[in-house]
C-alpha cells in the first residue's frame, strides 16, 4: 500500500539507487580496500576520500558538492560506516565505508513495523546487555508495553535470528549487524535527526485509485479536445520566441539587482535602506533607472504610481485624460468585490460611456454597441472589450508620443543617480537597520501602495 | 480448468430481465443486485465493451498527442543555448545569507513578500503563520491556525492582510492588525472551501479575490468578502501544488502545476485551460512565470526545471544536472529574467543561466530540503524557507 505512491513521490531514491550501483562497478567505479577491523579483514570497503573523489570526477562539482552529495547517501542508507556505525555521516578522510545490501535499500520502502523493529532491539539486547542507546532503551520499552501480547514471538523470532547469526564467519557477523543497523538508523532514526524518508502529505493517495477507475471515457475525450484545440492555435517560431528572451534579459540587467548590484547599495548587503526610500512608490523625484524603464514597455508605465501620475498629466494637456481615468475604473471593477460589481458598473456607464458623460470616452460604434448590450446583465468582465480599446489606444498612440514629449525628456534629465555608498570604514560598527511603519498601520491609501519606509524608531532588537 | 460451482442462493425474478431464474449476486457500483446467469454474462461482457472503447479512446488521444508535438517540432527552428552563444557569460556569482529568520517551531513550508520589498509572511507545519519585517528581523504578527500542515500563504496587495490554508481544505484570511487588544484569530474570514488540502493560494491584483489550488484537483477563484466562488478550474487529473499569476498586461491567465505532471495554462475568466504542456516526469511542485509572461518556469520532483514557451506553445530548455537527484521544490526568476533560483529538497539552492542553460552556482546553509522560494518585489533578494524551521533572506 505504502509502496505505489510512496515510491512515484520519490524518485530520488532510485536515481541513488543508480549512482550507488555505478560506484561498485568493477572498472569505472570507487576503489575498493580491505581493511582490517581488530582481528577480522573485511573487504569491499571503500575511503571516504575516494568517495567524494570519485563524485567530484563523474560529475564535475566541487569538493563541497561532492561531498554533500556523498553525505546524503549516506544519510539514507545507501553507504555506512564501518568503525562507528552510529552515525550516518560521510568523512571526506579514510574512514571506511561499505554499500548497503540491496536487500535492505530505502528505495525498497518496505514498511519497517514496529514487530521488526521490536525483534531487532530484542537481538541486540540480548547479544550484549546495555547495547541500547538512550532513544532505543525507551522504544523497547515502550513496545514491550504495546506489543506485550507478541512478546514470546518477539523473543523466539530473536534468539532465533542470533542462533542463525552465529553460524556465519565473524566477518560476516559484523557486516550483516552493521547493515541492520543503518537500516535501523534510517527507519528510525535517533532523537535530533529528521527523518530522510518523511515527504510531507500524501499527494492522491486514495483518490488517485478512484481517479484511475474514472479515468474514463470524458477524461480522454477531454484530452483530446484539448489537443484539437492546442493543434488549430497559431504557433510562433522558436527563434522569434527565444530571440525575444535575449532582447528582454539584456534590456533589464542593469535594472536586475542580483545581476548588476543597486546604488547607493543594495539594503541586504549594507543594512542601509536608502535605496528603498530613493526607491518608495510615490517619490518626489525618481531615480534615473526608474524613468528609463517607463519607456520599456507601457506596462510598466502604469504599473509605477509615479510614471503613470506623469502620464496622466500628460494626457491631461493632450485632453485624453478620461482615457486613463476609464482604464482605471475598469481595472477597479475586474478586481473589485462581488458585491460592488452592480454599482460600479453603473458608475463608470454613467461617467464615461452614457450620451453626453461627463468624461466620455471614444470608442469604436461596434466595440460600444457590444458593451452597452452587455451592460444589461452586469458582470465583472462586461467592460473587458471597452477597456482594451482604450488600452490599445494608449499604448499605440498617446504612449509613444509621450516617450518622445518634452515633459518625459525633462524627467530624464531631472532624475537622481545615487552616489554609491562609500565604504564602511570600520567594519565592526554594524548600523542597525531601521524599522519601518508597517502597510497594514497607515491608513489605507488609495491605490493601495505601502508608503515608503519613514524610518520609524530604531529596532533595539533582531529577532529570535 | 477449474471446477466452477456456482452458489445458487436465490430463485427468484433477476433485477434486470425479470424472468424466474436461478440468480447469481452480482456488483454494480457498490450496489448489490440478483441477475440470472445470462443477464450476468451480458453484464460481463458489456463490462469488455466499455474497456474496448475506452482502450480506442485512449489510443486516439495519444495519437492525438503525437501529432500534436509533431506541429510543435515543425515551428522549432532553434534551441535555447544556440541563441544564447551570443551571450556573455556570467561572471563569479556571490551570493549570501543576509539574514536568518528563526522562530518556526517547525517545517516552514511556504512564504510571500509583501509589496513593501522587505515585509513576508510565512507559515509552518505546526500551524503557525508569522508576519515578519525580514530587514530587521522582528516578528510582527503571529497566527496559529487550526489544522497542521499549512501549505500556502500569501500577503495581500495592500500589505493589510494575509490569506494561509492547508491540511483544513479551506483558504482563511486574517486582516492584520496592530491593536493589542485584539485576536487576529478573530477577525479571520475563511474565503476558500475545497475537498482537499489547499497547495497554493495567491491574491490577483486587489485584495478582494484569491486564487487557489488543491489536491482535489481544481484551481478556484474566489471573491473574499462574501467568500463566493466566482469561477473553478477542472481538468487535471490529480492534486494541483502550484499556481502563478501572470505578469501580462491584459492580466487574464495563471498556470498551475500538478501531480498528473502536467503544467496547464488558464484563462481566469471562462474557465478553460488555453495551453497544457506534459514534459515532465514527474510531480510539478512549483511554477513560475518569467518576468515577460511570454513563458514560465517548473520545478518537478524529476530533479528538472522547464521553461515553456507559451508563443511557441513548448518546452525550451531544461535546466538540469546529472548530480542533482532530488526534486526542485520551488522557482522564481531573478527581475531581469536571467537568472533561475531553484531549491531542491537536497537542502540547496541552484542558481541557473536561463539563457544558456548552465547551473550559475550552488547555495549550500539550509540543514533540511527548501520548501519554498521567492525572488523579492524589487528583486534585491530572495527568500528562501526549509524544513530546518528557519528562513534565509539571500543577497
Amino acid at each position: 500500500m505504502a509502496g505505489v505512491r510512496a515510491g512515484a513521490q520519490m524518485p530520488h531514491l532510485s536515481k541513488m539507487e543508480r549512482v550507488v550501483v555505478s560506484m561498485q562497478d568493477p572498472d569505472q567505479g570507487v576503489k575498493m580496500r580491505s581493511q582490517r577491523l581488530l582481528i577480522t579483514v573485511i573487504p569491499h570497503m571503500v575511503a571516504g576520500s575516494d568517495l567524494v573523489e570519485w563524485l567530484i570526477q563523474k560529475y564535475c562539482i566541487s569538493e563541497e558538492e561532492a561531498l554533500h552529495l556523498g553525505t546524503l547517501l549516506v544519510q539514507h542508507g545507501y553507504l555506512y560506516p564501518l568503525r562507528d556505525p552510529r552515525c550516518l555521516v560521510l568523512r571526506p578522510d579514510d574512514t571506511p565505508y561499505r554499500f548497503q545490501t540491496p536487500y535492505f535499500w530505502t528505495s525498497t520502502l518496505w514498511p519497517a513495523t514496529e514487530l521488526d523493529y521490536a525483534i531487532y532491539l530484542a537481538k541486540k539486547n540480548i547479544r550484549k546487555q546495555g547495547a541500547l542507546v538512550g532513544h532505543e532503551k525507551e522504544h523497547y520499552g515502550q513496545l514491550h508495553r504495546k506489543i506485550n501480547h507478541a512478546w514470546d514471538l518477539v523473543v523466539m523470532q530473536a534468539r532465533e535470528q542470533l542462533r542463525a547469526a552465529k553460524q556465519r564467519r565473524k566477518g560476516d557477523r559484523l557486516v550483516m549487524a552493521c547493515q541492520e543497523q543503518t537500516y535501523w538508523l534510517v527507519n528510525r532514526p535517533p532523537p535530533g535527526v529528521p527523518s530522510v524518508l518523511e515527504q510531507g502529505p500524501e499527494r492522491s493517495s486514495c483518490t488517485a485509485g478512484q481517479a484511475q477507475m474514472n479515468k474514463n471515457i470524458d477524461f480522454y475525450k477531454r484530452e483530446m479536445e484539448l489537443c484539437r484545440k492546442a493543434l488549430g492555435r497559431a504557433r510562433v517560431k522558436s527563434s522569434v520566441c527565444l530571440e525575444a528572451y535575449l532582447k528582454f534579459s539584456s534590456q533589464r540587467e542593469l535594472h536586475d539587482p542580483i545581476m548588476s548590484g543597486c546604488l547607493p547599495g543594495n539594503p541586504w548587503v549594507t543594512d542601509d535602506d536608502t535605496y528603498w526610500t530613493m526607491n518608495a512608490p510615490s517619490v518626489a523625484v525618481p531615480t534615473k533607472l526608474r524613468v528609463e524603464r517607463w519607456g520599456f514597455s507601457f506596462q510598466e508605465l502604469l504599473e509605477d504610481p509615479v510614471g503613470r501620475a506623469h502620464f496622466m498629466a500628460f494626457l491631461g494637456t493632450e485632453f485624453s485624460a478620461e482615457n486613463l481615468s476609464f482604464w482605471e475604473a475598469c481595472e477597479e471593477l475586474r478586481h473589485g468585490g462581488q458585491a460592488q460589481v452592480r454599482v460600479m458598473v453603473d458608475a463608470v456607464y454613467q461617467q464615461f460611456l452614457a450620451p453626453g458623460a461627463a468624461r466620455w470616452v471614444n470608442i469604436d460604434s461596434r466595440t460600444m454597441e457590444r458593451t452597452l448590450e452587455g451592460l444589461h446583465q452586469p458582470h465583472r468582465y462586461v467592460l473587458d472589450d471597452a477597456q482594451l480599446h482604450i488600452y490599445m489606444l494608449m499604448k499605440k498612440d498617446s504612449y509613444p508620443r509621450f516617450l518622445k514629449s518634452a515633459a518625459y525628456k525633462d524627467l530624464l534629465a531631472e532624475a537622481v543617480i545615487p552616489p554609491e555608498a562609500k565604504k564602511r570604514v570600520f567594519p565592526f560598527m554594524r548600523k542597525l537597520p531601521h524599522s519601518s511603519p508597517s502597510p497594514a498601520l497607515l491608513p489605507a491609501a488609495t491605490s493601495g501602495e505601502p508608503a515608503a519606509a519613514a524610518g520609524g524608531p530604531e529596532c533595539g532588537e533582531g529577532g529570535a | 480448468m477449474c471446477d466452477q460451482t456456482f452458489l445458487v442462493n436465490v430463485f427468484g425474478s433477476c433485477d434486470k430481465c425479470f424472468k424466474q431464474r436461478a440468480l447469481r449476486p452480482v456488483f454494480k457500483k457498490s450496489q448489490q443486485l440478483s441477475y440470472c446467469s445470462m443477464c450476468a454474462e451480458i453484464m460481463a461482457t458489456d463490462g469488455l465493451h466499455e474497456n474496448q472503447t475506452l482502450a480506442s479512446l485512449k489510443s486516439e488521444a495519444e495519437s492525438l498527442k503525437g501529432k500534436l508535438e509533431e506541429e510543435r517540432a515543425k515551428l522549432h527552428d532553434v534551441e535555447l543555448h544556440q541563441v544564447a552563444e551570443r551571450v556573455e557569460a556570467l561572471g563569479q556569482f556571490v551570493m549570501k545569507t543576509r539574514r536568518t529568520l528563526k522562530g518556526h517551531g517547525n517545517k516552514v513550508l511556504c512564504m510571500d513578500w509583501c509589496k513593501d520589498k522587505r515585509r513576508i509572511v510565512s507559515s509552518s507545519q505546526d500551524g503557525k503563520v508569522i508576519v515578519w519585517d525580514s530587514f530587521t528581523t522582528n516578528k510582527e504578527h503571529a497566527v496559529t491556525m487550526p489544522c497542521t500542515w499549512v501549505m500556502a500563504c500569501a500577503y495581500a496587495p495592500s500589505g493589510c492582510a494575509i490569506a494561509c490554508g492547508g491540511l483544513d481544505n479551506k483558504c482563511s484570511v486574517y486582516p492584520l492588525t496592530f491593536d493589542k487588544n485584539e485576536n487576529m484569530a478573530a477577525k479571520k474570514k475563511s474565503v476558500a472551501m475545497h475537498t482537499n488540502y489547499l497547495s497554493a493560494c495567491s491574491f490577483t491584483n486587489s485584495d478582494m479575490q484569491i486564487l487557489t489550488a488543491s489536491g482535489d484537483g481544481t484551481c478556484a477563484l474566489w471573491d473574499v468578502e462574501s467568500g463566493q466562488l466566482l469561477q473553478s478550474f477542472h481538468g487535471h487529473g490529480a492534486d494541483v501544488l502550484c499556481l502563478d499569476l501572470a505578469p501580462s498586461e491584459t492580466g487574464n491567465t495563471f498556470v498551475s502545476g500538478g501531480c498528473d505532471k502536467k503544467a496547464m495554462v488558464w484563462d481566469m475568466r471562462s474557465g478553460q485551460c488555453v495551453q497544457a504542456f506534459e514534459t515532465h516526469e514527474s510531480d510539478i511542485n512549483s511554477v513560475r512565470y518569467y518576468p515577460s509572461g511570454d513563458a514560465f518556469a517548473s520545478g518537478s520532483d524529476d530533479a528538472t526545471c522547464r521553461l515553456y514557451d507559451l508563443r511557441a506553445d513548448r518546452e525550451v530548455a531544461i535546466y538540469s544536472k546529472e548530480s542533482i537527484i532530488f526534486g526542485a521544490s520551488s522557482v522564481d526568476f531573478s527581475l531581469s529574467g536571467r537568472l533561475l533560483f531553484a531549491g531542491y529538497n537536497d537542502y540547496t539552492i541552484n542558481v541557473w543561466d536561463v539563457l544558456k542553460g548552465s547551473r550559475v552556482s550552488i547555495l549550500f546553509g539550509h540543514e533540511n530540503r527548501v520548501s519554498t522560494l521567492r525572488v523579492s518585489p524589487d528583486g534585491t533578494a530572495f527568500c528562501s524557507g526549509s524544513w530546518d524551521h528557519t528562513l534565509r533572506v539571500w543577497a
